[in-house]
């Protein structure tokens, strides 16, 4: 049975996609397919991680051919996890974005594209991890990428575009060096079958392992946004509508995550380069958590803080312990979890307050109690403090290194402590600002920021195309921004006297518009699974463990993919 | 079968020639570049295959006298996700030249703000006291209600009274 069911992740959300497209004209219709297809699928994982657990590995030979030459899909019990936490979560995203399309109309978010493309991206990061084969993997991840570039720039407005350049331009660099490597190993072993390149691998000469080793690493770890090649994630995904960057934040570098594991358990389980990554995983998170200090805006404080996190599982990955391997995996759920269900929030934050910058907002816990409870739960969480799963998840990685007991470990141990302080404080200072603070606080409509603020927005609106209405809006443009200058003017001018001048400028708090229920229905869900993460740790955490000791066992793999349902081991 | 040098040194120079252009601000040059490094990569996957041989179709030729036909296979899917990739590209070249008639790579500019704080506790100061640089940019595409109106720039050009040119201040 689980022969049928392991294409179904990637295969539904194609048809999906396709049917989609078919019924563009039709939101309702184009809703009803996508929410349909992705219960469908998550109900399909489900089924493979019970499968996975009871019976071990399972490989599928697409099309019947023999495996070192056709397509394997291998479900174990790391990729039947992912599989089910990834398809949770696109669930609970695509749930808030429905809400959010019905709340806004179409004006915002060409519904018509958002669905085929989202269904498109599950599509690959479920190829991703159910490939069998490095060729498969890399597919998948150009399915996922292609997928993001049009969810990223959607709409096309200039910042999206140029954030969307950033991104496209780093993720096909590192897709370049992925696919030279897949040359490279193809040359000198003759296949790309992973569990064939596990054997095969080791024989090599040393050099020429480290060269392949590197390479792979360096073309996953830009896609996991591992310190020194993060720099393009925080420029990027803050810009993007909020579901999508939920869904980016959660899923996309959780995929390069887990191509590291493979690399390092599966293809090169020697160990090697493991000091090199642990470094790596240190200043990720060391490095991340610093730029998230210094950040103003929501949204980009929680892009890095993402970055920094992925400090965590490199450093559990660079262990190459069960343990240590074993917490990577649980951080890995727990983490995909708790950042979707962040930006999730933020981006209730913005409609509610108007904007994601501290300095814009202030006395949200007052004026929407129910928001504040769910930023503070996941805020929580992420920082690890104790009932949470985050908490669990870092203290069994912090023990894997104490057991591990080398210098080097220790020194990343007090690095993730003191990451784990500074995440603190860096959700601490958005919940004292923004909902904490007195909402007189909040500068108001009139302010010299206001309005320099809004103007710089209205600059950056689309230009229409045409020499006549060009130079119109150059003008205008020039207005609006003088128009601000002289309002700064005001205000700093009339810095003494400032009572009066406030209180004559000062209107009632613009009118709460009231959160569509359907989003914050979505975002209370998934707060509430990042919290539930809690209840079933004991039982994830022995799953994680099982899954490592597969991991660094690797004859289940191995054997699924060559004994499986393969009529014979086609040798050579 | 004899190495040939042929192939190295074409890869070598498509690889030299495209990081350079991919280096580059102008985002047309960033997409030769991808072309040229693209075009690498698939010269590389060919010379994976080894020796040339003939076509691997069974029946015309032995299987110990066929070329490899993986990497040939490889390349093709290459150049279809080349090809996609390409045109989205384009697009967005299009988009940011209608945009703001420049294809350039653009700075973050709140990046550039948070770096060029003055303050290392700005954020614990009132907006309005603090120099315009040091303000939030308008980052987000928000979703403000002031934008969504859309009369803010009437609203804004009426009640002041303009404008003093730069130099008489």
């Amino acid at each position: 049975m689980i022969s049928v069911l392991a294409p179904l992740p990637v295969l539904l959300p194609l048809l999906g996609a396709a049917g989609n497209l078919l019924v563009g004209r039709h939101p309702r219709t184009q809703r009803a397919v996508s929410l349909v297809v992705l219960t469908a699928v998550l109900v399909v994982s489900v089924v493979l991680l019970l499968q996975a657990d009871s019976s071990g590995a399972t490989a599928i030979s697409v099309g019947g051919w023999p495996v070192p030459l056709g397509i394997v899909l291998v479900v174990d019990r790391l990729s039947a996890l992912m599989l089910v936490v990834a398809s949770t979560v696109a669930l609970g995203v695509l749930w808030f974005a429905v809400g959010q399309g019905s709340a806004d109309g179409s004006e915002e978010t060409p519904l018509s594209i958002f669905h085929p493309t989202f269904l498109v991206l599950i599509a690959g990061v479920s190829n991703a991890f159910l490939a069998g084969d490095l060729f498969n993997l890399y597919v998948g991840f150009e399915i996922l990428l292609m997928a993001s570039y049009v969810l990223l720039t959607l709409g096309g407005s200039a910042p999206r575009v140029r954030a969307g350049i950033t991104y496209v331009v780093v993720s096909l660099t590192s897709s370049l060096i992925f696919l030279a490597a897949i040359g490279l190993i193809y040359a000198s072993t003759g296949t790309v079958t992973m569990a064939q390149l596990a054997t095969r691998l080791g024989e090599l000469p040393a050099g020429m392992q480290l060269l392949l080793q590197s390479m792979l690493l360096i073309a996953f770890c830009i896609k996991a946004a591992v310190f020194p090649l993060s720099a393009w994630l925080p420029d990027s995904y803050p810009t993007a509508p909020a579901p999508v960057t939920a869904v980016f934040a959660g899923l996309l570098t959780k995929v390069g995550v887990y191509a590291i594991i493979r690399t390092q358990t599966l293809l090169f389980p020697g160990g090697g380069l493991d000091d090199l990554l642990m470094w790596a995983g240190l200043a990720t998170m060391v490095m991340g958590i610093l730029g998230a200090v210094a950040q103003t805006d929501i949204r980009r404080m929680l892009s890095f803080t993402l970055v920094s996190h992925i400090g965590y599982m490199v450093f559990g990955i660079a262990l190459g312990t069960t343990a240590g391997l074993a917490g990577a995996i649980f951080y890995v759920a727990h983490h995909i979890a708790i950042q979707t269900s962040l930006f999730l929030v933020a981006g209730l934050i913005e409609r509610q307050g108007g904007s994601t910058s501290v300095n814009r907002l202030g006395g949200l816990a007052k004026r929407s109690p129910m928001l504040a409870v769910l930023f503070f739960v996941p805020a929580m969480n992420l920082a690890g403090i104790p009932p949470f799963s985050g908490f669990i998840g870092k203290l069994g990685l912090l023990q894997a290194g104490v057991a591990d007991g080398s210098p080097l470990a220790l020194t990343v141990v007090a690095g993730g402590v003191v990451t784990s302080l500074l995440t603190l404080l860096a959700v601490a200072r958005v919940w004292t600002r923004a909902f904490w603070r007195p909402a007189t606080q909040e500068p108001l409509d009139d302010t010299a920021a206001a309005a320099a603020s809004d103007a710089g927005a209205q600059a950056r609106e689309p230009a229409p195309v045409g020499t006549g209405e060009r130079s119109a809006d150059m003008s205008a443009r020039k207005a609006a921004w003088s128009a601000a200058w002289q309002r700064h003017e005001q205000v700093a001018t009339a810095a003494p006297g400032v009572p009066a001048t406030r209180a004559a400028s000062v209107r009632a708090l613009r009118p709460l518009r009231p959160l569509p229920g359907v989003m914050v229905g979505a975002t209370a869900v998934m707060v509430t699974l990042t919290v539930s993460l809690t209840g079933i740790a004991g039982a994830l955490y022995g799953y994680t463990d099982r899954a490592a000791h597969d991991l660094l066992d690797r004859t289940a793999y191995i054997d699924a993919v060559f004994y499986g349902h393969v009529p014979a081991k086609e040798g050579e | 079968m004899t190495p040939t040098v042929v192939f190295p040194v074409i890869i070598g120079g498509l690889y030299t020639a495209g990081v350079y252009l991919l280096l580059d601000r102008s985002l047309t040059r960033v997409l030769v570049g991808f072309l040229l490094l693209g075009n690498a990569t698939n010269l590389l996957l060919l010379s994976t295959g080894g020796y040339r041989g003939l076509a691997p179709i069974l029946g015309y030729a032995e299987p110990d006298r066929m070329s490899d036909p993986l990497p040939q296979a490889f390349i093709l899917t290459a150049i279809v996700i080349t090809f996609g990739i390409s045109a989205f590209v384009l697009a967005m070249i299009h988009r940011s030249w209608a945009l703001a008639r420049n294809e350039a790579v653009a700075n973050d500019e709140e990046d550039r703000r948070v770096a060029g704080r003055h303050d290392t506790d700005a954020d614990e100061l009132d907006p309005d006291l603090l120099a315009p640089e040091d303000r939030p940019a308008g980052h987000s595409d928000s979703l403000s209600a002031r934008r969504r109106t859309g009369a803010d720039l009437t609203e804004l050009a009426d009640d002041v009274t303009l404008p003093l040119s730069g130099d008489e201040r």
